[in-house]
């Protein structure tokens, strides 16, 4: 259980990171909180040649936020943005996801950033970027782009990043008024894995009623599966029938049968799971 | 990556580096190969064993240990990046003449450990929380520990620990 030796290089400016990072191409990974990573290599699921440490770019260890957007550096611990009140202000989905993110103290180190570039199927915070329609910055010594969510999910632990690019952002739109959101999993114990897990945003009119929605979901598919609600919620009160979402989200999703649930529970979860999270998130919006 | 690629790699001597850090308020040093995990940097090249390892992968939370004042998996940590930070293990709790801190005391007060593998991690957990959440229900105990695995207790003893230690700091951990 220890990781094999690797080459390690501790750049102290982003110039430097995105230089060393063209040198190695391949051969090197990121290291930020190393929560994923550190086990990884422990168990010897991974041994890349280089590592390219991260952890002095404290220019990266922001959360930014404006009126519309919050803006997390590559360096913010999960924990930094859970407790971000500014944050939570502006898009309150973020607090909501991140509480189901392992545990505390694996949340005082690990980084938001860090979790998307790492894509784990059963990661919270992808289907938070995915539902909201947030985006992700990449740099590198050619330059910066950004990528939307549903561009950068690629597949179980892939991501449209290049070897020679570093995610160095994720923007997260903010909660449009009238709108409310909501994420819920179901997991073995708190903090592990979830089985199934959903987020979700919704819009309602004045007198409570559904107008819009959109569910995110996660443990169901290689990377996070989007549900435009759309259609089965408008013009329906969250308190009444509610089966059509259910079928939606049944209909769009094709889990995958491990030691923890078989396919078919998965997918029942899924529809279960997102109208409870449409119930809720509307609660939230009408509040 | 390939065998002989990863033969290659082992054949040559390992690079190492210069780790400075505080640790229990003292500055320590060693010089260590990039892949030492802190756990180990803390049990074998400073000799603290109080920090104890258990799973090694992130999971039990035996090896908490406070990094900057938060609670942190040692061993998920390199002992290279923790360079130039500030680490309190278990052996750093107590006060220097041996008087337990309240969190110790009142482990002991409610016989909250059995086999004491565990203990280190929960004492290291509990202790941030505490200055986090000075006034836990029981509940927020039971969330406090809940990144911590203990086989022996039944974890009743230790929520009843957690809320001991909260009467006993009085709001001052």
């Amino acid at each position: 259980m220890k990781p094999p030796p690797f080459g390690y290089s501790r750049p102290e400016s982003l110039d430097e990171a995105l230089r060393l990072l063209a040198e190695s191409g391949s051969d090197a990974k990121v290291l930020a909180g190393g929560q994923s990573l550190v086990p990884l290599l422990s168990m010897r699921l991974a041994a890349p040649p280089q590592l390219i440490d991260i952890n002095r770019l404290s220019e990266l260890a922001y959360v930014r936020t404006d009126e519309n957007t919050v803006h997390v550096g590559a360096l913010a611990r999960q924990a930094d943005v859970e407790h971000d009140a500014r944050a939570a202000g502006v898009q309150p989905l973020l607090r909501q996801a991140l509480r189901l993110v392992a545990h505390p103290t694996i949340r005082n180190r690990g980084t938001v950033v860090g979790s998307l570039a790492h894509a784990d199927p059963a990661s919270e915070l992808t289907a938070v970027l995915a539902v909201l329609g947030g985006a992700v910055r990449l740099a590198s010594a050619r330059g910066d782009r950004t990528v939307p969510a549903d561009q950068f999910f690629v597949g179980p632990l892939s991501t449209s990043a290049a070897d020679d690019e570093l995610v160095v952002e994720a923007s997260f739109p903010g909660r449009p008024p009238g709108t409310g959101s909501t994420f819920v999993e179901i997991s073995r114990r708190h903090g592990d894995y979830a089985i199934c897990g959903v987020a979700v945003c919704v819009t309602v009119d004045e007198d409570g009623v559904l107008q819009a929605g959109r569910a995110a979901l996660i443990s169901v598919g290689p990377t996070p599966v989007v549900v435009e609600l759309g259609d089965v919620v408008a013009g329906i009160n969250p308190g009444g029938d509610l089966s059509d979402v259910h079928d939606a989200v049944w209909a769009a999703v094709s889990p995958e049968a491990d030691i923890h649930a078989s396919a078919e529970y998965r997918r029942k979860l899924a529809g279960v799971l997102a109208v409870r999270a449409v119930r809720e998130a509307a609660q939230r919006a009408a509040a | 990556m390939t065998v002989s690629a990863r033969r290659h790699v082992s054949a040559s001597p390992e690079e190492l580096f210069d780790v400075q850090l505080t640790v229990n308020g003292a500055a320590q040093r060693a010089s260590v190969p990039a892949r030492r995990l802190l756990s180990d940097f803390l049990r074998h090249d400073l000799g603290l064993t109080g920090t104890h390892v258990g799973c090694e992968h992130g999971v039990c939370g035996a090896c908490t240990v406070l990094l900057d004042g938060r609670p942190v998996r040692s061993c998920l940590l390199l002992a290279v990046t923790a360079d130039g930070s500030d680490v309190t293990t278990v052996e750093g709790l107590a006060e220097p003449d041996g008087t337990l801190s309240p969190v110790q005391q009142a482990f002991q007060d409610c016989h909250g450990l059995q086999c004491g593998y565990c203990t280190p991690g929960f004492l290291t957990t509990i202790t941030a929380g505490l200055r986090e959440t000075p006034n836990p229900t029981r509940d927020d105990a039971r969330e406090m520990i809940a990144g911590n695995l203990c086989r022996c207790t039944g974890y009743l003893n230790i929520i009843a620990a957690v809320l001991r230690a909260a009467e006993l700091s009085d709001g001052r951990p």
